[in-house]
């Protein structure tokens, strides 16, 4: 009864085009143009072609990847709807290219019980625009003092491995210990958001010379890169997996190295605001620019794109924050730390990583598709393009170019970094096993 | 236009913007000695007099006249400044101005009888502000107004006690007066073509007047 | 000058030299009979005032008086809590009001810069302290002091002693004294001294005895208690000890050296009582000042119908 796809002159991976039919939610067939002149479907090419009722997609030009995966996206309900909610922030993940996030817990209530991930992934079923798999809170309540039902979030409907208190560190050595332990027996994985408390009471921005100028409290990257070390052993430790979550300095990424080169199952994401945008940006005292964790220095930036393309940092991860207009129309101190980032993602990894030389095309679908849905356990997901796999496919062009305009996203809130700035690229089309939930750069 | 005065032997020296020179150095310490012995005569000596120059040239000008009263009636009238800046009636038609130097004498002006000394009469304006000022400042027995040059063109009822020339001038030409003290040099010329007016670095060159005409 | 004083970074050595120049002007309004000129009449400026300062609201409200402005004084207690509805509310209602300049207090650093440049109103914006950022007219009241006792600042040496990373005035000074010449030692336990300060342009020192004996003038910052708790220094007893200026250290000034705070002192903590009331200290002079230094800054900005041009470009007209 579903529609069948067929997707004309694809290039999967950023490779040779290729035509892929798209049936019953999977890639039924997947025919190498090759010498073929690709055209529209007046022409007999194969199966493909001449299965009825196919509606064709032309993806000349267009980059095939495998449905994108987010390992860190806010969708803020229940608790914050004026600022986002699981339909319109599936919505905006759709449109950026994504087949699957993971909703990050620091809801209201929080998600640290069967109940509230099970709500939050019947939400996300419902909408239908892209899987939702909420992330379990670590600590009752993140406060950080007793271990939520883990065991139980696991069990649920919702299926739950990914656990982080994100918004705030599990700073407690021993609670963090016994976290990272208490999850092998579900084959969870601990998503630390490394932010050493008392180091970083109020602060503002990046603690560096500007920091000292503008008169805004700093953020020293020691309070990352303690927690990630210390972490990193803990794991090791303990024999368990650890994923750092949004990495931002280049002290953290050479911690990861070494941590990796010593063979612990460590992994990390990086968002996409922490390879482009710096610092400086604070100078203007718009609080747009405010993060957590910060924006840093240019040298920071660097070291993170190095990571990003030599494996160290596995996955980009968007941390999708939205806010309402009022929690960043006012001084930096009153405003709410946090950027959009689905909509934009794919884009900025094109211009930091793409056309600096950085990464391939099959880099890209490694980082933003395979290794997040490994880490999150997904079966679905992050799937070669071949035949016979679920059909999470994504259609970029590469060669568009705008100007980013605020008033066009998906997403309720409006808080993105990049109005005004010109980015790369576009997505055309995502497919949801099978079924498109996004056509001609709209939803579908 | 009057004839200015002829001079025997020495050649007037040709004025920097291709004006006409109305008043050289000799005429006017004569202008200035003569304005002394009229304020001495209208006010039957020196008593309670206080002169007051309106900056920037007003000020050297009320010096030299005090100085030749000083060796007339052998008194020490007391000088000072006032500068008008915040009372101008077209302030707020351009860039707030710098302000220039207000130095009331020991004796304030109550009382006294002030004589306002500036180098150029034109519109008037300028003694108004003059008069506002000198309202805030203290309570004068009476103001009267000395001036090196009357050029015309009165857009107030002001009218000045004691004038070095009458110069009538057709809005077009332009008066600039250079004193030593200031200018390096002593003179009083016209200048027949609108001058654009910038400041040159030694400050010699007077602005066009933005009371425009 | 620019629409904006938002800090004392944006003024040129040509600037900061003008508004010197007509605060010595305006000084001597003091000593007339009538303390008023009318250069501001039917301007309106505002107060708003989201931090408690008697003293500097009362310098800022005499100055635009003794310009025949109107001035409307509001204040805000903005706690942590109260989100920017208060900030932009509140300026949108002035701007409904008409109010051609708001000189603005806020703890929040970069408060004016919202208020200057959100696009709420077009007022001119005075900062009049913001968080932990600026306070340049402090910096400029501190300068003009300075320059009365000193003459030129060109190769001047000023210390500035105390709690730096929290000072607004620190920074403000250290910004315009280096505009105008003057070279700034900043002298504070490391724990009191802001990451990356070695690239403010200035040289720092942890001993106060060094530094002394060479300084034309010094600055004492004051210094809280509170911050004994969160372990900027252990107790009150060592932090006098180590960087209080007291009798003693007062007499290792040179004898020109004057001696200056931005109040509100603390007696017993960064300086003595004797040295807070000796013929060195222009402490008090500093608050005289501050009327005549605000009083330029609001007639520079508001009294024409743009901000001044700069010294070397406004200079005389033809009479009269």
């Amino acid at each position: 009864m579903s529609t069948t796809y067929v997707v004309t002159g694809a290039r999967i991976l950023g490779g040779e085009p290729a035509d892929l039919v798209i049936e019953d939610g999977v890639i039924a067939e997947i025919i190498s143009t090759g010498s073929i002149h690709r055209s529209t479907s007046s022409t007999t090419r194969g199966a493909g072609a001449s299965r009825a009722g196919a509606e064709v997609v032309d993806a000349d030009g267009l980059v095939a990847l495998p449905g994108l995966v987010d390992l860190h996206t806010h969708l803020r309900e229940p608790g914050r709807e004026d600022a986002e909610t699981v339909e319109t922030g599936t919505r905006a993940a759709a449109l950026g290219g994504f087949t699957a996030v993971h909703a990050m817990a620091n809801t209201d209530p929080v998600a640290d019980t069967a109940g509230v991930v099970e709500q939050v992934w019947r939400l996300g079923r419902e909408a239908g625009n892209c899987d939702v798999f909420p992330v379990g809170a670590v600590t009752v309540g993140l406060a950080g003092e007793r271990l939520a039902e883990l065991g139980a979030m696991a069990d649920s409907a919702a299926r739950v491995r990914v656990f982080s208190d994100d918004g705030k560190c599990v700073s407690d050595a021993v609670l963090m210990r016994r976290a990272l332990e208490y999850v092998k027996a579900f084959d969870g994985v601990i998503a630390q958001h490394a932010q050493e408390p008392r180091l970083t009471e109020d602060a503002q921005m990046n603690e560096g010379e500007l920091s000292g100028r503008l008169g805004l409290r700093g953020w020293p990257a020691v309070a990352e890169e303690a927690v990630i070390a210390r972490d990193c052993l803990l794991a090791a430790h303990v024999g368990s997996r650890l994923h750092v979550c949004h990495v931002s300095t280049a002290g953290s990424v050479e911690i990861l190295r070494w941590a990796k080169a010593k063979g612990w199952n460590v992994t990390a994401e990086v968002c996409p605001h922490h390879l482009l945008l710096t610092d400086d940006l604070a100078a203007t005292y718009d609080p747009i620019y405010k993060v957590n964790p910060p924006l840093r220095s240019a040298a920071d930036v660097q070291a993170l794109r190095e990571g990003l393309a030599d494996g160290t940092i596995d996955a980009v991860a968007t941390d999708h924050a939205p806010h309402p207009h009022e929690d960043k129309d006012c001084e930096w101190q009153a405003a709410a730390f946090g950027m959009l980032g689905l909509e934009t993602a794919l884009s900025v990894v094109q211009q930091t990583m793409v056309d600096a030389g950085l990464l391939d095309w099959a880099g890209v679908a490694e980082r933003m598709s395979v290794k997040p849905a490994r880490i999150g356990r997904l079966a679905d997901h992050g799937r070669p393009l071949a035949e016979g796999e679920p059909a999470n496919v994504v259609l970029y062009d590469p060669s568009y170019s705008r100007v980013v305009d605020g008033t066009e996203l998906a997403s309720l809130s409006r808080n993105t970094p990049y109005v005004g700035r010109e980015l790369p690229g576009r997505v055309v089309a995502t497919f949801l096993r099978g079924t498109p939930t996004v056509l001609d750069g709209k939803q579908a | 236009m009057a004839a200015p005065p002829a001079t025997p032997a020495t050649a007037r020296p040709a004025p920097a913007d291709g004006g006409r020179t109305v008043l050289d150095p000799r005429d006017i310490s004569r202008a200035l000695t003569r304005i002394a012995h009229e304020i001495l005569e209208r006010n039957k000596g020196a008593d309670d007099l206080v002169l007051l120059g309106i900056p920037s040239r007003g000020v050297p000008l009320a010096r030299r006249v005090a100085a030749k009263i000083a060796s007339v009636e052998g008194v020490d009238v007391p000088v000072g400044s006032l500068d008008v800046t915040m009372y101008r009636d077209d302030l707020r038609m351009r860039p707030a101005r710098t302000l220039l130097r207000t130095d009331i004498p020991p004796g304030g002006l109550d009382g006294k009888v002030v004589v306002l000394v500036d180098d150029v009469l034109f519109s008037g304006r300028t003694i108004r502000a003059a008069l506002d000022a000198m309202n805030d400042v203290g309570r004068p027995q009476a103001v009267q107004l000395a001036v090196l040059v009357d050029r015309g063109h009165r857009e107030l009822p002001i009218r000045a006690d004691f004038v070095g020339k009458n110069l009538p001038t057709s809005l077009v030409e332009k008066v600039s007066v250079r004193l030593e003290e200031v200018d390096g040099e002593d003179s009083v010329t016209i200048a027949g073509m609108v001058s654009t007016g910038s400041t040159t670095r030694d400050g010699s060159t007077t602005r066009d007047a933005e009371e425009a005409r | 000058m620019k629409r904006h004083l938002l800090s004392a970074g944006d003024l040129t050595r040509a600037d900061a030299e003008l508004v010197l120049q007509t605060a010595e002007e305006l000084r001597s309004l003091a000593d007339r009979p009538i303390k008023k000129l009318p250069a501001l009449r039917g301007r309106t400026v505002v107060n708003l005032f989201f931090e408690d300062s008697t003293r500097t609201r009362i310098s800022f409200e005499a100055a635009a008086k003794r310009l025949s402005a109107d001035v409307i004084n509001f204040s805000a207690k903005g706690s942590s809590l109260s989100k920017g509805e208060s900030l932009k509310d509140t300026s949108l209602t002035l701007e409904a009001m008409g109010a051609d300049a708001v000189v603005v207090r806020h703890w929040a650093s970069g408060a004016p810069h919202l208020l200057a440049n959100a696009g709420w109103s077009r007022s001119s914006v005075v900062n009049a302290g913001d968080g932990t950022h600026e306070h340049p007219t402090q910096a400029l009241l501190d300068a003009f002091t300075m320059w009365r006792h000193l003459g030129s600042l060109d190769g001047r040496r000023v210390a500035i002693v105390g709690d730096v990373l929290h000072s607004r005035v620190a920074r403000s000074n250290a910004l315009l004294l280096k505009t105008l010449g003057a070279e700034v030692t900043l002298v504070a336990p490391p724990t009191l001294l802001p990451v990356g300060v070695e690239g403010w342009d200035v040289e720092t020192s942890y001993d106060i005895d060094a530094v002394l004996p060479k300084a034309d003038v010094v600055m004492m910052l004051r210094v809280q208690r509170e911050r004994m708790n969160a372990a900027y220094f252990p107790t009150v007893r060592e932090y006098s000890r180590r960087y209080g200026l007291d009798g003693r250290r007062m007499d290792t000034l040179q004898d020109h050296t004057i001696v200056m705070h931005p109040g509100p002192m603390i007696r017993g903590m960064e300086i003595t009582a004797d040295v807070a009331d000796s013929h060195r200290s222009v402490i008090v002079e500093q608050v005289t000042n501050g009327v005549a230094v605000r009083m330029a800054v609001l007639y520079l900005l508001l009294g024409g119908s743009e901000p001044a041009l700069s010294l070397e470009a406004s200079g005389e007209e033809e009479g009269r």
